[in-house]
């Protein structure tokens, strides 16, 4: 009853959250939605007892990919007015391709491949159950080879990612901090040895 | 003593009960996290004050007596707070510039709740504590991000852009840090890895884990926005940065959660590397009469642990400058990032190899 009660505000504040997410106006706010809408799937997955899916939904989506898709749209300068121009123009080879989206997600998703009787529910573990453990168990035993190619890919792909935008420093004028840190005194400081005021001229008035 | 409260309230039914005892304790732990919060902010301007060699605010008595002078500081800051008005500028989004202090408080205070303050002292002994723990702390950049954009001013969207950038990158040298305690403890558990902490000052993970304590903390500081890392307030190039466009209570509701996060990682630097409630001393110092259980483990222990280290806070506040930014960035990626990976596969092989007297009792069992 409590599960149920917890499922559906979730799953109605995912729905929602992703409803706006693409009708509301300002891109900052579809950002801002989405992150509900990833907190919402969290909280679904929590209550499957993927806890470390959920967290880790948080900890990579919310907190650093939606960090970093914020930080780029609030630089956007965008004119809403361009953005919606042609829309009526378009809407109808958008909506067919919507609908064949739809339609393939359906056929793919539907009652025929993940229907109760094709995947029964699963029976809820114990309490002392960890989904962490479990996974890291699965991970990196019988899924080690896909795994450990997930990671070279990233990694290519982060290589990748720098070399296209990769400057050599003859090109920027970027300090070097390692150059920075190694100065000494001597190279900046020169104490000159000094009397700490001029004496007066000699006809100068009594003060 | 929860026993007797639940004896209390058997009246209620049990769903409402439960309800109940878990408010109950959310306010045991809030209550002394806020009143920490604002002395805190009275020590840090002592602190700072006896440092620069001034004396630090003493004018504000505490129930008139003027010996207490300065003790009645945070009261008072308070009350002005709350008297000011909330001003809300022009151009600004509304509902984003009102929401974003209470974004960036709600997940300071939530961290609280896996927090082992003592062997059976906790609100939430979850196994996924080590993650929840990583979850929230980078949720806080959000309340300074979309409290820089909606304020429409440019001075507070480039400390939000500034923070931004640096807390995306000190969170993965943390994370990396955290891996590290996760490999050594082989728990996420946060009161396992203290328990797997047992012995004396010198089985603290503090030891083995040096480097990765040493990035934790500094990344900590970093995280915070506490100087020498504070380029998203910078008051002397941005004025105030995120927060500029603040008066009254939102203003008031950022400092809050600058210095509950603080709190926050003195604490998990408590829990993570020095043993958390564990004493410092041998076991047989708990049987000396009367002061024997001071000695003792207890969450006496904790607090002074992680009181030191908010003293360091305070301390680093008042003897660094600023970094400049790309020193920042360099740090964090050049630096903290290659040493916690290399310190990954020391500690990974200390443990595998079952390295006494750390790491002599487990590894197999794992």
């Amino acid at each position: 009853m409590f599960e149920q009660i917890v499922f559906y505000a979730f799953a109605a504040g995912l729905i929602f959250a992703a409803f706006m997410v693409i009708t509301v106006r300002n891109p900052v706010h579809a950002a801002l939605f989405l992150v509900a809408g990833f907190f919402a799937s969290a909280g679904l997955w929590l209550l499957l007892e993927a806890e470390f899916l959920a967290i880790a939904l948080v900890l990579v989506y919310v907190g650093a990919v939606m960090v970093l898709f914020l930080f780029v749209v609030m630089m956007l300068d965008i004119n809403i007015t361009v953005l919606r121009e042609g829309f009526t123009a378009n809407l109808p080879i958008a909506g067919i391709v919507a609908f064949l989206m739809l339609a393939a997600i359906g056929l793919v998703v539907g009652r025929h491949h993940f229907g109760l009787t094709e995947i029964p529910a699963p029976q809820a573990a114990g309490a002392d159950y960890e989904n962490t453990a479990a996974l890291g168990r699965v991970l990196y035993t019988q899924y080690l080879l896909p795994f450990e190619i997930a990671a070279v890919v990233l990694l290519v792909a982060i290589i990748a990612a720098i070399a296209l935008t990769l400057r050599s420093t003859r090109q920027t004028k970027a300090p070097r901090p390692e150059r920075q840190v190694r100065v000494t005194r001597a190279e900046r400081v020169r104490l000159v040895s000094m009397a700490a005021e001029k004496p007066a001229p000699a006809d100068a008035p009594e003060a | 003593m929860m026993e007797t409260i639940e004896s209390q309230l058997s009246f209620l039914p049990a769903p409402l009960l439960a309800v109940t005892l878990i408010m109950l304790k959310i306010v045991v732990i809030l209550l002394p996290i806020m009143g920490g919060v604002a002395y805190l902010t009275l020590l840090e301007r002592k602190v700072i004050g006896y440092m620069q060699v001034r004396l630090g605010p003493n004018r504000v008595t505490f129930f008139g007596i003027p010996q207490l002078g300065g003790l009645g500081q945070p009261i008072a800051d308070a009350f002005k707070l709350l008297m000011k008005e909330m001003i809300i500028p022009d151009g600004a989004n509304k509902v984003l510039f009102l929401l974003a202090p209470i974004v960036a408080l709600a997940p300071a205070l939530a961290a609280w709740a896996v927090m082992p303050f003592g062997s059976e002292l906790v609100l939430a002994n979850i196994n996924a504590g080590l993650l929840y723990i990583l979850a929230l702390t980078s949720l806080g950049v959000y309340g300074i991000i979309i409290a820089g954009w909606a304020s429409n001013s440019k001075y507070a969207f480039l400390g939000a852009m500034r923070s931004a950038a640096q807390i995306v990158s000190y969170e993965i040298a943390m994370g990396f840090a955290l891996v590290g305690v996760l490999v050594a403890a082989g728990s996420l558990n946060l009161g396992e890895i203290v328990e797997s902490q047992r012995g004396n000052l010198f089985t603290w993970f503090w030891l083995p884990l040096f480097p990765l304590f040493l990035i934790y903390f500094i990344s900590g500081v970093a995280e915070t926005n506490r100087a020498p890392f504070d380029v998203s307030e910078g008051e002397s190039e941005i004025v105030a940065g995120f927060h500029v466009e603040y008066a009254g209570m939102g203003f008031a509701l950022f400092f809050l959660a600058e210095y509950a996060n603080m709190m926050l990682i003195a604490a998990l630097t408590t829990v993570m590397f020095f043993g958390g409630w564990m004493s410092p001393l041998p076991a047989a110092w708990t049987d000396i009469p009367v002061i024997g259980t001071l000695l003792g483990d207890g969450l006496h222990w904790f607090v002074f642990k992680a009181f030191f280290f908010l003293f360091c806070f305070l301390w680093f506040r008042a003897t660094f400058p600023r970094y400049r930014y790309d020193q920042i960035m360099r740090l964090g990626w050049k630096v903290f990032l290659p040493i916690t990976i290399v310190w990954i596969v020391v500690v990974s092989s200390l443990v595998v190899l079952e390295v006494p007297p750390w790491f002599s009792n487990h590894g197999a069992g794992a």
